[in-house]
C-alpha cells in the first residue's frame, strides 16, 4: 500500500502549489500557440506542436507487428485460402470462430470453409489464430481499429467481409460466387463452383456425400 | 507354452503366439500398421519393430513366433533408431496434408510420428502424385497418395466380407491402393475399411469435413439398428451447434466385443443414427395443439382411473415396442398387465423385415425383441412377419384388429406406425373411432399425426438401460447425453402415471428398474448393471423356453 505523504510546510500553505501548478499550463499553453503559429508560418516544421494525435482525420503510426482486424487471404480465382482445417476454430480462446467446412472440386485443395464467421465482440485480439494457420490463410494486418457496432451481431464477420476487408457492415451485395452461407441471404447457401471454374472442371456433384 | 522376457518382464503364453500378442498381454503397446488382430498377419509395414536377443537384426513383432526363453526389448536407441528409419521411409511420398486429412488427430503416421520421427526430413525429391479424394463407394473416399500400403483394407475385403474389391497395383514407388476394375466398394460392411485403415487414406465419407475429431466425446453404447446389438462408441459433440447442423451425434464407431461384434459393424447399423437427430418429437400435443406433461399426466390417469372404476380396461390396448429398452419394456408389464391386469398389452406387431447375412446382420431389425419376449411381451422371439409365409395379418395383429373391429377404446402405441400397417385410411378410422389414442415416440412418424396425444420420448442413447441381442446377451446402452428439450424418456412418465394410480413401482431410474427387473424375472437372476459392464452378460437361457441366436462367424460366409 502507498503510504501518504506528509505534506511539508511550503505545500500545506497552499498558495505556492497553486501558482507553479498554473505556471506549467501556462507554459504549455504558450509553447503550443507559438509552434502552431509557426506551422502556420511555416517554420519550425520539424518539431511537433502538441503530442495528441486528431484521430480520426490524422491516425497514428502503428508498429509493423501490431494485430488489427482479421482477413481471410484469397485465391487468384476469388476463393479464400483457407482450407477449413478449423485449428483457428480449435485454438481460439475465446471461442469466437466458427468454420463449417465443405468439399472442395480440386482434389489438390479439397476442403474449404462454406462458413467462416468471427465474432470480434468477442475476440481478444491475441493473434493465435493467425500464428496456427498453415495455410496463411488468416492475418491480422487490415490495420482497421474501429470496430464499434451499435449491436452483437454486427461486431460478427463473415466471409464476405473478411475475404473483402473494405467492406463495412451493412454488406449489402454478395460478391462471392463459390457456394457458401451467404449471410448476407439469410444464411441460405449461394453460389456454384461454375461460377468460379466454368462448366467442365468442376467435378463438386460427384462429390455430394450420400446418405 | 514357452516362456520369454520382454522388456524384463516375463510372460507365459501358447505355442503359436507372435511377440505383438505376447507383449499386448503384458500391456505392452508396441507400434503397428500392417497388424490387426482381426486380420491375418502380413508383416509389411515394419514400424513394429523389436530388438531379439542373440538376433543380428531388429525383428518385426507382428509375425515374430514367441520361442522359449527368448529376450526382448521393444524400446531402446536401436529400436527407435529402426522406427525412425521405417517412418522416414514411408513419408517419402506422403503429401502430408494434415490440415484437410479427416484423420488427423488420430492418425497412427502422425501418432508415432510424434515418438520416433526424424523431425529434419532428409527427402528434397519430387513426390509421387496419386489420385486424391476418389469416391470408391457410397460410403468411403480414396486418397492413394496417403496410403501406406499396409493391406489391411486388402485383407478385410478378402478375409472377412470375402467380397475383395481392394488390391495393389503397381510396382515400388508407384504402387497404389485401389479397386479391381469394374468394382464398387460397396459391400454392406464397407464402412469398416476406414476404421481399420490407420493413416487418413481411406475416409468416410459421411463424416468427411463434419468435425475435426478432436471436437468428438466418446459414450460406449450398442447400435439399435437391428438384434445383433453391435457395441458401439458413439461420437458426439454438444458445445458446437453449427457443425453438421446441430446434430449431436456424428459418427458410430465400432468398439470391440468378442462374443458379438469382434471389430466390425455393418454400414446399416453405422449410418443409421441420423433418426437421433433429425426429425424428433419435442413438444406434447393434444389433438393437434401444443400441451403440457402435466396435463397429459391428468388426462391419461384420469381416463385409466375412471376405466379401471367402470371395469373396462379390457377395452384398453397397448402396443409396446422392441426398440424399447428391457426397462422400460418391464415397467410396462408390471403397469398395464400386472397391475392394470390389461389383456391386451402385447407386442404383436410385425418386426421390420429385412434380410440376415450370417455375419453380422440380423433380419429382425429390432434391438430388443429378445428383450421383449423373454418379459412374455411378444409371442415368440420372432414374430412372425405380417407378409410372410404361415401366419396370416390377423393373427399377427390382434391387438390393432380389436381396435378396428371396436372392442377396444383406448390404444397406447410405442413408436410404431400405423399408418405404415394399415394405410392412412384405417387409421383415421382407427382414430375417430377410439376415445384415447396416445402415440408415445422419440421421432416423428405419419401415426403421431392422428393420435389424440402425442409424448415426445427419450431415443435410446438419452436415457441408459439395457437390450437383450439375437444371442441372448443382455447390453448396457448408456446415457450419452440427455434428451432434447421437451422430450422426456419414457419409463420416467411411465413412473409418474403409476404414481398417479396408486401403483406401487420399486425404482425409477434405469438401474434401479433393471434390478427390480432382476428380482422377478428368472432369466435376468443375479444381473446387476455393474456385473454387465460394457461387454454385456449372456442371460440365463435354460430358465425359459427361448432358443438362442447364432454365435458370431468369423466373417461373412456367403457373400
Ligand atoms: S485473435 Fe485470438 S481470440 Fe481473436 S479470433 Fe484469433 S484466436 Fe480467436
Ligand atoms: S487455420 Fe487457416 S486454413 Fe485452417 S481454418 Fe483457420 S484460417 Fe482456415
Ligand atoms: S494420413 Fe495422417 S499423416 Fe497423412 S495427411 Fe492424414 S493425418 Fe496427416
Ligand atoms: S488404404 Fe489404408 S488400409 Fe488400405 S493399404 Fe492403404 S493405408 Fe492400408
Ligand atoms: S505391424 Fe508388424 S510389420 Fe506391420
Amino acid at each position: 500500500m502507498l503510504r501518504k505523504r506528509e505534506l511539508n510546510f511550503w505545500e500545506r500553505i497552499y498558495l505556492p502549489e497553486i501558482i507553479r501548478g498554473v505556471a506549467i499550463t501556462s507554459r504549455h499553453f504558450f509553447v503550443n500557440l507559438f509552434f502552431h503559429s509557426a506551422h502556420r508560418l511555416g517554420l519550425f516544421k520539424g518539431k511537433l506542436a502538441a503530442v495528441t494525435f486528431q484521430y480520426p482525420e490524422q491516425t497514428r503510426p502503428l508498429a509493423s507487428r501490431s494485430r488489427t482486424r482479421h482477413r481471410l487471404t484469397v485465391r487468384e480465382e476469388g476463393t479464400p485460402r483457407c482450407v477449413g482445417c478449423m485449428l483457428c476454430e480449435t485454438v481460439c480462446p475465446a471461442k469466437c470462430i466458427t468454420i463449417v467446412a465443405g468439399e472442395h472440386p480440386d482434389p489438390n485443395v479439397e476442403k474449404y470453409p462454406v462458413r467462416f464467421d468471427i465474432d470480434l465482440g468477442v475476440c481478444v485480439y491475441c493473434g493465435y489464430c493467425v500464428e496456427v494457420c498453415p495455410e496463411d490463410a488468416i492475418r491480422m494486418d487490415t490495420e482497421i481499429l474501429d470496430i464499434a457496432a451499435y449491436s452483437r451481431d454486427a461486431m460478427k464477420l463473415d466471409l464476405h467481409e473478411l475475404m473483402d476487408p473494405k467492406l463495412r457492415k451493412p454488406v449489402a451485395e454478395c460478391k462471392l460466387k463459390f457456394p457458401h452461407q451467404c449471410k448476407i441471404h439469410g444464411n441460405q447457401t449461394r453460389g456454384s463452383w461454375k461460377a468460379v471454374y466454368g462448366e467442365q472442371t468442376c467435378a463438386a456433384g460427384s462429390l455430394e456425400p450420400q446418405d | 507354452m514357452p516362456t520369454l522376457t520382454i522388456d524384463g518382464k516375463p510372460v507365459t503364453v501358447p505355442e503359436g503366439t507372435t511377440v505383438i500378442q505376447a507383449a499386448e498381454k503384458l500391456g505392452i503397446f508396441v507400434p503397428r500398421y500392417c497388424y490387426h488382430p482381426g486380420l491375418s498377419v502380413a508383416g509389411n509395414c515394419r514400424i513394429c519393430l523389436v530388438e531379439v536377443a542373440k538376433s543380428p537384426k531388429l525383428q518385426i513383432a507382428c509375425n515374430t513366433p514367441a520361442a522359449e526363453g527368448m529376450v526382448v526389448l521393444t524400446r531402446g536407441a536401436k529400436v527407435e533408431e529402426g522406427r525412425q528409419a521405417v517412418l522416414e521411409f514411408l513419408l517419402i511420398n506422403h503429401p502430408l496434408d494434415c490440415p484437410v486429412c479427416d484423420q488427423s488427430g488420430e492418425c497412427d503416421l502422425q501418432n508415432f510420428y510424434m515418438t520416433y520421427g526424424l523431425y529434419d526430413p532428409r527427402f528434397k525429391e519430387q513426390k509421387v502424385k496419386k489420385a486424391k479424394a476418389v469416391a470408391i463407394g457410397p460410403k468411403v473416399m480414396l486418397d492413394a497418395e496417403r496410403c501406406i500400403l499396409c493391406s489391411r483394407c486388402v485383407r478385410f475385403t478378402d478375409e472377412v466380407t470375402k467380397t475383395g474389391e481392394f488390391g495393389i497395383f503397381n510396382r515400388g514407388d508407384r504402387s497404389q491402393i485401389g479397386l479391381y476394375p469394374g468394382k464398387t466398394l460397396d459391400n454392406p460392411y464397407s464402412g469398416n475399411v476406414v476404421d481399420i485403415c490407420p493413416v487418413g487414406a481411406l475416409t468416410d465419407r459421411d463424416f468427411r469435413f463434419k468435425a475435426r475429431v478432436w471436437y468428438l466425446s466418446t459414450a460406449p453404447s450398442v447400435c439399435g439398428g437391428c438384434s445383433r446389438g453391435c457395441n458401439v462408441d458413439l461420437h458426439y459433440v454438444l458445445d458446437r451447434p453449427h457443425l453438421a447442423q446441430g446434430a449431436r451425434v456424428m459418427r458410430l464407431k465400432p468398439r470391440f466385443n468378442p462374443d458379438v461384434n469382434r471389430w466390425w459393424m455393418c454400414d446399416e447399423g453405422r449410418y443409421g443414427y441420423k433418426f437421433m437427430d433429425q426429425k424428433r418429437l419435442t413438444r406434447v400435443t393434444h389433438r393437434g395443439s401444443e400441451s403440457t406433461w402435466e396435463e397429459a399426466l391428468t388426462a391419461l390417469a384420469g381416463w385409466l382411473a375412471r376405466a379401471r372404476e367402470e371395469g373396462r380396461l379390457d377395452q384398453v390396448g397397448v402396443i409396446p415396442s422392441a426398440r424399447l429398452t428391457t426397462e422400460e419394456l418391464f415397467l410396462i408389464r408390471k403397469l398395464f398387465q400386472e397391475a392394470l391386469g390389461l389383456k391386451n398389452c402385447l407386442l404383436d406387431l410385425p418386426p421390420k423385415d429385412g434380410t440376415s447375412d450370417g455375419f453380422l446382420i440380423q433380419a429382425d431389425k429390432n434391438p430388443n425383441t429378445m428383450g421383449a419376449a423373454l418379459l412374455d411381451l411378444s409371442p415368440s422371439p420372432q414374430p412372425s412377419p405380417i407378409k410372410g409365409e404361415g401366419g396370416g395379418a390377423g393373427d399377427g395383429l390382434s391387438i390393432l384388429q380389436k381396435a378396428l373391429d371396436g372392442q377396444l377404446k383406448a390404444l397406447w402405441i410405442f413408436g410404431h406406425d400405423l399408418v405404415g400397417l394399415l394405410g392412412e385410411e384405417k387409421t383415421a378410422q382407427l382414430a375417430k373411432q377410439l376415445e384415447l389414442l396416445v402415440y408415445q415416440g422419440s421421432n416423428e412418424n405419419p401415426t403421431a399425426r392422428h393420435a389424440h396425444w402425442v409424448l415426445p420420448g427419450a431415443v435410446y442413447v438419452e436415457k441408459d438401460g439395457t437390450f437383450v441381442n439375437c444371442q441372448g446377451r443382455v447390453q448396457r446402452v448408456g446415457k450419452a447425453f440427455k434428451p432434447l428439450p421437451g422430450a422426456r424418456p419414457e419409463a420416467e412418465f411411465l413412473v409418474e402415471l403409476a404414481k398417479r394410480l396408486e401403483i406401487q413401482v420399486q425404482g425409477r431410474t434405469p438401474e434401479e428398474l433393471f434390478a427390480w427387473l432382476a428380482r422377478e424375472v428368472p432369466a435376468f437372476a443375479g444381473l446387476t448393471y455393474e456385473k454387465l459392464g460394457w461387454q454385456g452378460m449372456a442371460v440365463n437361457l435354460s430358465s425359459s423356453s427361448r432358443k438362442r441366436g447364432s454365435p458370431i462367424e468369423s466373417g461373412m460366409t456367403n457373400p
